[in-house]
C-alpha cells in the first residue's frame, strides 16, 4: 500500500514539475504578453495542483493535508487575479499587433 | 539526503547570478523586479538554514514591502539618470569597495573557530523563565528587548519622514500613492475574498508567535498587506493624516514597550526586565499592541505623502 501511494507521489509530483517546466519554456518563448500569461498560469494551477496532490499521501495529520490544500487555492486566487489584473494592463494596440506576428510559425 | 547540497549549491548560485543581474539590470524596474526574486529566493536560503523567523521576515518585508516602496520609486524616477548617471571611476570605486566588503565577510566566516562561537545554548538554558517556546522572541522581547523597542520606535521618524514630504497645502489630505485601480472586478473579488484569510493568517502569526515561528513583524506586514489590498480596490479610503484615532493607533504599541519597560526598573530591578511570573503574559501583549502599531505604520509607509486629490 505504502509502495502504491509513493508510486503515485513520485508521478504527481513529477508531472507538476513537467507542467512547471512547461510553463517556463512558454513565459519565454511565446510572442505576446497573453500567451506568456496563460503559459504562467497553466504551471501555477496544474503545476501546484498535482504537486500539491502528490505530496497529500505523505502528510502525517489532516491539518497538514489541509494547509497544503489551502496554499493551492490561495495561489489560484492570487493566479487568477494577477492574471486578470495584467492582461487588462495590456494596451490595445500591443495584443493586436502581437495577434498578427503570433501568427508566424 | 544526497540531494540536499545540490540544491544549496544551485540556491548559491541562483542568488549570486541575480545579485549580478540586478546590477547589469538597465532599467530601474528590471533591476527592483530583480530584487524582489532576489529577496524570495533569500527566503528559501532561511528556511534552509531553519531559521524560519527569518525568512518569513526577509520574504514579507525584505522582499514584500521593500519591494513595493522601490517599484514606487522606481515608476517615478526618469528612464535615464540626470547627466548620464555616474562616471567610470566612480563605478570602479564602488565596485572594488563592495568586493572588499564582500571579501572581509567571507574572510570572518571561515575563519570563524570550530565550533563557532555561540549565545545559542545561553539562550536555551535561559528561555523558561520568560514563558515562551520561540527563542527567537524569547531573544527579541526578552533577553534584547532594546533592540526591539527601537526598530519598531524607528518606523515613527521614518513615516514622519515620508508625511513631510507633503505640499503644504496637501497637508490634512489623505496618502496619494495608493489610487484605487479603475474599476476591476477581479481586483475587487480578490479585495472581498482574500482579507477574511489574511487577518486570520495575520493573527495567527502573531499568537503562535510565542511557542512557533512568526512573530509581530510578520504578522504586521500580512496585516498591512490585507490593508492595502483594500485600499487599492477602493473599497475603503485612507484615514486623513490628521486623523487623531489612527495617531493615537500609531503610537499605541512603542507607549505600552516603553511603559512596561520603565516599570520594570522598579518590579524588576532594570528598564525594560520583565518581572518573574508575569514575563509571558506581558510579552503577548506587547506583541498584540505593537502589530497593530507596525501594521498602521507598515500601511501608512506604503501610502505615501498626503495629496490632494483632483
Amino acid at each position: 500500500m505504502s509502495l502504491a501511494l509513493d508510486l503515485f507521489t513520485i508521478m504527481s509530483v513529477a508531472l507538476g514539475a513537467l507542467f512547471f517546466l512547461a510553463g517556463t519554456v512558454g513565459l519565454l518563448r511565446f510572442p505576446d504578453t497573453l500567451t506568456r500569461l496563460h503559459a504562467l498560469t497553466k504551471a501555477d494551477n496544474l503545476g501546484l495542483g498535482l504537486i500539491v496532490l502528490g505530496l497529500l499521501p505523505q502528510v502525517g495529520s489532516v491539518v497538514a493535508g489541509l494547509g497544503l490544500i489551502a496554499v493551492w487555492l490561495l495561489a489560484l486566487l492570487a493566479g487568477a487575479t494577477v492574471g486578470q489584473l495584467l492582461a487588462g494592463a495590456v494596451p490595445p494596440s500591443e495584443s493586436r499587433q502581437s495577434h498578427r506576428e503570433g501568427s508566424r510559425p | 539526503m544526497s540531494m540536499a547540497p545540490a540544491v544549496d549549491a544551485g540556491l548559491a548560485l541562483l542568488i549570486l547570478g541575480l545579485g549580478l543581474w540586478i546590477i547589469a539590470a538597465r532599467s530601474n524596474f528590471a533591476a527592483v523586479v530583480g530584487f524582489m526574486t532576489y529577496g524570495l529566493m533569500l527566503a528559501l536560503v532561511w528556511v534552509r538554514l531553519t531559521a524560519v523567523d527569518v525568512a518569513m521576515t526577509e520574504a514579507a518585508l525584505g522582499a514584500g514591502l521593500t519591494g513595493v516602496l522601490l517599484l514606487g520609486a522606481a515608476a517615478r524616477l526618469p528612464a535615464e539618470a540626470p547627466g548620464g548617471g555616474p562616471g567610470a571611476g566612480l563605478r570602479v570605486l564602488v565596485a572594488v569597495l563592495c568586493v572588499g566588503v564582500a571579501a572581509a565577510l567571507a574572510g570572518v566566516v571561515l575563519s570563524l573557530p570550530e565550533p563557532a562561537p555561540s549565545l545559542a545554548p545561553l539562550v536555551a538554558e535561559n528561555l523558561p523563565p520568560t514563558g515562551v517556546k520561540n527563542p527567537v522572541t524569547g531573544v527579541l522581547l526578552a533577553h534584547r528587548a532594546i533592540d526591539t523597542l527601537l526598530e519598531t520606535v524607528v518606523l515613527i521618524p521614518a513615516l514622519i519622514g515620508v508625511w513631510a514630504l507633503a505640499a503644504d497645502r496637501a497637508w490634512g489630505a489623505r496618502p496619494g500613492a495608493l489610487t484605487p485601480r479603475p474599476s476591476s472586478s477581479s481586483l475587487t473579488l480578490l479585495a472581498q475574498v482574500l482579507p477574511p484569510f489574511g487577518i486570520l493568517v495575520g493573527v495567527h502569526l502573531v499568537w503562535a508567535g510565542a511557542d512557533e515561528p512568526g512573530g509581530k513583524f510578520q504578522g504586521a506586514a500580512v496585516l498591512a498587506a490585507m490593508w492595502v489590498l483594500v485600499v487599492m480596490a477602493g473599497l475603503a479610503d485612507l484615514p486623513k493624516v490628521t486623523n487623531r484615532l489612527m495617531r493615537y493607533t500609531l503610537v499605541l504599541g512603542p507607549l505600552v514597550f516603553v511603559a512596561i519597560g520603565l516599570a520594570g526598573i522598579w518590579t524588576a530591578g532594570a528598564f525594560l526586565a520583565l518581572p518573574a511570573g508575569y514575563a509571558k503574559p506581558l510579552i503577548v501583549l506587547i506583541e498584540v499592541v505593537l502589530t497593530l502599531s507596525v501594521a498602521l505604520m507598515l500601511g501608512l509607509l506604503l501610502a505615501g505623502p498626503p495629496k490632494e486629490r483632483a
